[in-house]
């Protein structure tokens, strides 16, 4: 559908997401190439936001797996569905029918992998897949590198149209090169000051531009410091909204609470705030 | 240009297999020539690290190219049996020691041996095959008792023909629990640095995927691999500092989960150059975040020892336990509270 990394661009502006260079570039081989893209960065750089606003600009329905410590197959693939088949057996004692096969699809629950495959063309995002376990990674291999799931008792399903899938993750451990290899790999970094502010003037139409760029560099400022948590685009945005309904018209230390969430960032920050 | 430009993030260090070689010809493909910075960024690199060794390839970097963070301690691309030739010297001289021999070394102080005793010393370490620390995974197996799993018992009655069958039962599985071992590398600990990295190797190859080891010294050093090589520590017998390298490691890797939930070993005398109050900052933030804190000195067993080293007095609230680790006992001692941790 677009032509060019520019054109997507302009499509995910319009959806309302702010995309660098590398990020519209990533998207577009994605969606030309059919491959998947692996997001890596801070918390809060806007990678879960790319995939929703991906899934609006290319007008495709997304679907969303949150990963978790201990996700399994039942969760995030498919499930028998033990209860259905049970009372189809006792359906057909009853009434004398045939019991027919058991392991047919109409008794598989579709969990989001398996849904995002029967619902293609779709986006699929896998979010924050380092919370994961990495049994789990080996599930996915078959679904990003054949667009296929196999299920022993019904057999391989393919999906009926490409889907695009974006995984993201917060690097809290290193994700299997297995998996990053089938994936197209972009590290996300925090947006540059002017970009920051247009994301919060997009976001938050009300404020005003001198407010937007003010909180901006500030938030530029923070990440400098050496802090435990540097604050991401959306405490950006909180800050910015803080800020507002204060009716201030520049960042102050009262309004700390919307972007620093450690108590030891407070006296660092203190320190360089007006 | 394309399989010149592959050959090149290979010399580089990039691990570019076939693969990656394709997509990267697929992307430059649908890019043309003016998109091959990002084509090969894309495609070619798996972390951060592999971003700043494409930089590299690329220079004067191009319009759009944004700075990356740096990793501390970028000794990356370390072979995995690179340090084979460090193994096989740890057996080069042939010592036989009797029984009663090695008994009276493991209670000796490592820093007071021969080179030959210690070579036997750092061998003994070697062979310990400590049990790992676990916690229960939100996974299921099977189990004769337990609770009640619906899925298996389902199936049984499915087989059954639909007939009440017998139950199943199911358990939470236990996994192991993750091991952080940060070993302070200056000069008045190198002695006991290269027992304890022993040890550490020992749990790598036991758990490769839940152990990770760093080394404190002027900087912080990611230390990969099974033999854990200490030439692959720049500031090895060099100066400390314990605050800095313990912030580094809980900014870019702690905090961020690795030490959430883990055991978090600190080998350290506890000599601190410079302030003790960010240490004993760091060390509250690493307390809260980990399931136990350990601190090893190698003092620690010394008749009338008292925790009078700065760093350690400013650590020493923070600490679950503190361990000696002079010693082939000490360590073992020490491998048996990683593992009741």
């Amino acid at each position: 559908v677009f032509a060019s990394p520019d054109e997507l661009a302009a499509a995910l502006d319009g959806a309302g997401y702010l995309p660098d260079p590398g990020i519209a570039t990533a998207g577009f081989l994605a969606l030309r190439l059919g491959k998947p893209v692996f997001l890596e960065g801070d918390a809060g750089v806007g990678k879960t936001a790319f995939a929703s606003a991906l899934a609006l600009a290319a007008g495709l329905p997304l679907i969303r797996l949150q990963c978790y410590d201990g996700i399994d197959a039942a969760q995030a693939l498919y499930e028998w569905d033990f209860p259905r088949q049970i009372l189809h057996v006792r359906r057909c004692e009853a009434t004398g029918e045939p019991v027919g096969d058991l392991y047919d699809r109409r008794f598989l629950i579709a969990r989001p992998l398996l849904r995002a495959l029967e619902e293609a063309p779709c986006v699929l995002l896998v979010d924050e897949v380092d919370r994961a376990d990495d049994e789990f990674e080996a599930y996915l291999l078959e679904l990003l590198s054949e667009a296929a799931i196999t299920i022993p008792e019904l057999g391989r399903i393919a999906a009926p149209a490409p889907f695009f899938a974006v995984l993201t993750s917060n690097r809290t451990r290193e994700v299997h090169d297995a998996l990053k290899r089938r994936c197209l790999y972009h590290w996300v970094d925090h947006p540059d000051p002017e970009r920051e502010a247009a994301i919060i003037a997009r976001h938050l139409p009300d404020v005003s531009v001198r407010l937007s760029v003010a909180v901006a560099s500030a938030v530029a400022r923070l990440r400098s410091l050496d802090l435990v948590k540097p604050p991401g685009v959306a405490e950006a945005i909180d800050w910015a909204a803080a800020l507002s309904a204060l009716g201030s018209d520049s960042p102050s230390r009262e309004s700390l609470s919307a972007v620093l969430k450690v108590r030891e960032d407070w006296a660092v920050a203190a320190a360089v705030l007006p | 240009m394309i399989p010149d430009l592959v050959r090149e993030a290979r010399r580089a260090g990039l691990a570019v297999g076939t693969d990656r070689a394709l997509a990267f010809g697929r992307a430059v493909e649908v890019l043309g020539p003016s998109g091959l910075y990002w084509a090969g960024r894309l495609t070619l690199c798996g972390g951060p690290d592999d971003i700043a060794v494409f930089d590299g390839l690329f220079r004067p970097s191009p319009v759009g190219a944004r700075r990356h963070p740096v990793p501390i301690g970028s000794s990356r691309g370390r072979s995995f049996f690179g340090a084979a030739s460090s193994a096989s010297s740890s057996s080069g001289p042939a010592v036989r020691v009797a029984a009663s021999d090695a008994e009276v070394l493991r209670g000796r102080d490592i820093a007071e041996l021969s080179d030959v005793e210690r070579a036997e010393a750092l061998r003994l370490i070697g062979l310990l095959r400590p049990a790992v620390s676990v916690r229960r995974s939100r996974r299921w197996r099977s189990s004769s008792r337990g609770s009640v799993d619906p899925r298996r018992s389902a199936r049984a009655v499915l087989r059954a023909g639909g007939e009440a069958a017998r139950l199943s039962w199911r358990r939470r599985r236990s996994r192991p629990r993750r091991l952080v071992l940060l070993v302070d590398v200056s000069g008045s600990m190198s002695v006991y640095a290269d027992a304890l990295l022993r040890l550490a190797a020992v749990f790598v190859r036991l758990r490769p995927r839940w152990t990770h080891v760093f080394s404190l010294g002027t900087r912080l050093t990611v230390l990969r691999g099974p033999a854990l090589d200490t030439s692959d520590i720049p500031d090895w017998k060099g100066g400390t500092r314990l605050a800095t390298s313990l912030t580094a490691y809980l900014r870019r890797f702690g905090h961020r989960g690795q030490a959430r939930g883990a055991v978090v070993v600190i080998f350290s005398d506890g000599w601190e150059r410079g302030d003790p109050v960010p240490l004993g900052v760091a060390m509250a933030h690493l307390r809260r975040l980990a399931h136990r804190v350990i601190w090893v000195s190698p003092h620690a067993a010394r008749p009338g020892f008292a925790p009078l080293a700065g760093g350690l007095v400013a650590a020493l609230p923070h600490i679950d336990s503190l361990v000696a680790g002079h010693s082939v006992a000490a360590v073992s001692e020490l491998a048996r509270v990683i593992a009741d941790a």
